[in-house]
């Protein structure tokens, strides 16, 4: 199922698995990612699955690219059934407040608000992976009237919760940080918790998420 | 209530906790962190008969200046540091490489690095310090790690735990050197850039730009031309890469680097390198210079001997 297992400098593979971006080429980045984690292979450091691409970096000092790419070669895959996938529901506001980007995204899209808060909420989200910043999740796919760039300039300043979207894709900011995406609304919950030893995150990679709107009102008296 | 504690009086321009970092977080965004120069860090450690993955205190450019109080402790410091001590009257010149012992109402300060970047201030015991996933590194963009993640500040207080009971004295005789020709590993996307551009980048010097910092280190000189695609499928990163946007200029990953990029990857630097390469200065010249997996393999072997049979000697 990998195309290519390269080295990427001394001390990680790059396991390729083909150009397209899509939900089937990212599971298997997922199922691959998955049955390594759960063999806990010695050396390993750290696994990095994005849509196409699963990077494995290792400890040079306990193993090497040779050896690694034989054991990741005659891996057992664990079965897809077996990979636990939760369906997640976020809630989101697109006060004004909040929805920094919406006249912008009116504008790039050439569709009104009501239509692309239609095409936003209540339909299943893909999570193809975590990163950038702490437990950003990468959600896909918008649809193809719903696919804007990033904001010329970016932002200094993105708040804590924000949604956004560029391209076929929509993130979560997990916590201020500059960003380019385009702000449709805020979430009221923690999407990524530093105060917890496991899972501080609360998507991970193959999970499902639907949007749900919620008005002004739920959002300042929400309670998780 | 602690006895035992450093007044920070001037904190320095960038001055954390780190160790040897955090590992399996890359995939939900949590870069490694940890000491930028992994070597310098062990010995500073050994010096005060730490164990090798104690806490220390990482500064760069200028230190920290620190107040003591408390019980006599070993400390010592390591890099290319120029530092004094002042015990009551006297005004000690410091020396790297040497550990010796405060006293209570001692103070120690830090100047500045001289020809590099970071150096290390080791204590002797066990500092009071928040760990998060296993480490105590502070990363400051996410406000992880140590310190509520981030940075030191002006009158806070280190808190040692629990002081190494042997005050007796070791040193090491080490002299840091100045890295020049910085080894590389081809990188995934290298055939994105022109016959030309591969040429720049192995052949012409470059200078690191002043934007440096924990997450990466900017180089500036001949555009290298890309003639496929500034910008790839967003794929993880790892220390070391060395990154080509639109504008032409490498940029290399370094300790706090985002765990995700879009950028074309030109090389990677060896692992055998690294310590070496983030001591150096903004306006130092260098030039990357290729070799393959296996001498980069056997390049990290005798670096890793190296760096052994230094802490040995302490």
């Amino acid at each position: 199922m990998i195309k290519n297992i390269s080295n990427l400098g001394d001390a990680a593979l790059y396991c390729d698995f083909g150009k397209d971006v899509n939900k089937d080429t990212n599971t298997k980045v997922i199922r691959y990612f998955k049955s390594i984690q759960k063999k806990n292979i010695l050396g390993i450091n750290n696994l990095t699955p994005s849509y196409n691409k699963l990077i494995v970096s290792f400890d040079l000092k306990i193993t090497n690219f040779k050896t690694l790419k034989k054991e990741i070669e005659n891996l057992d895959l664990i079965n897809s059934e077996t990979i636990s996938n939760k369906r997640i529901e976020i809630p989101v506001c697109c006060d004004e407040q909040f929805s920094l980007d919406i006249k912008r995204l009116e504008e790039k899209l050439k569709i009104g608000r009501e239509k692309i808060y239609e095409n936003f909420f209540n339909r299943d989200f893909f999570c193809y992976m975590t990163g950038f910043i702490a437990g950003m999740p990468f959600l896909g796919d918008l649809d193809k009237n719903m696919r804007a760039k990033r904001l010329e300039t970016p932002r200094v300043k993105v708040p804590k919760g924000s949604v956004g979207l560029t391209e076929q894709f929509a993130n979560i900011y997990t916590f201020e940080s500059p960003g380019g995406w385009n702000i449709i609304g805020n979430t009221p919950i923690d999407i990524f918790d530093s105060s917890k030893e496991f899972n501080p995150n609360l998507i991970n990679p193959g999970d499902l998420i639907i949007f749900k709107s919620i008005n002004k009102d739920q959002f300042l008296n929400y309670n998780e | 209530m602690n006895k035992n504690y450093f007044e920070v009086i001037r904190p320095g321009i960038n001055t954390t906790f780190q160790d040897q970092g955090r590992k399996s977080l890359y995939h939900i965004g949590i870069p490694f962190s940890g000491v930028m120069d992994n070597r310098n860090f062990l010995i500073a450690n050994k010096l005060v008969g730490n164990e090798f993955n104690f806490p220390v205190i990482e500064f760069a450019y200028q230190g920290p200046q620190l107040k003591y109080f408390g019980d006599k402790i070993n400390i010592s410091i390591t890099g290319d540091v120029k530092f004094v001590l002042k015990k009551s009257k006297d005004v000690i010149d410091g020396t790297c490489y040497k550990s010796f012992t405060l006293e209570n109402g001692d103070e120690l300060d830090i100047i500045s690095t001289n020809k590099s970047v970071y150096g290390y201030l080791a204590i002797g015991g066990e500092l009071d310090v928040k760990y998060q996933w296993s480490s105590c590194s502070t990363n400051t963009k996410a406000n992880i790690g140590a310190n509520d993640g981030k940075k030191l500040a002006i009158n806070q207080k280190i808190n040692i735990l629990k002081i190494n009971e042997n005050l007796s004295h070791k040193n090491l005789n080490y002299v840091n050197t100045k890295i020049e020709n910085i080894r590389v590993i081809k990188g995934t996307n290298f055939d994105y850039f022109s016959e030309n551009g591969k040429d720049i980048f192995f052949k012409k010097e470059f200078i690191v730009s002043k934007l440096s910092d924990r997450m990466g280190m900017r180089l500036e000189g001949p555009e290298i031309e890309n003639i496929v695609d500034t910008n790839i499928k967003s794929e993880g990163l790892i220390k070391g890469v060395i990154q080509v946007p639109a504008d032409g200029n490498p940029i290399i990953m370094l300790s706090d680097h985002g765990t995700i990029g879009g950028y074309p990857k030109i090389g990677v630097v060896i692992s055998a390198d690294y310590d070496k390469l983030v001591q150096l200065t903004p306006g130092s010249k260098v030039k990357f210079k290729e070799v393959d997996l296996s001498s980069a393999e056997n390049l990290f072997r005798l670096y890793d001997l190296e760096t052994q049979n230094l802490i040995s000697q302490i």
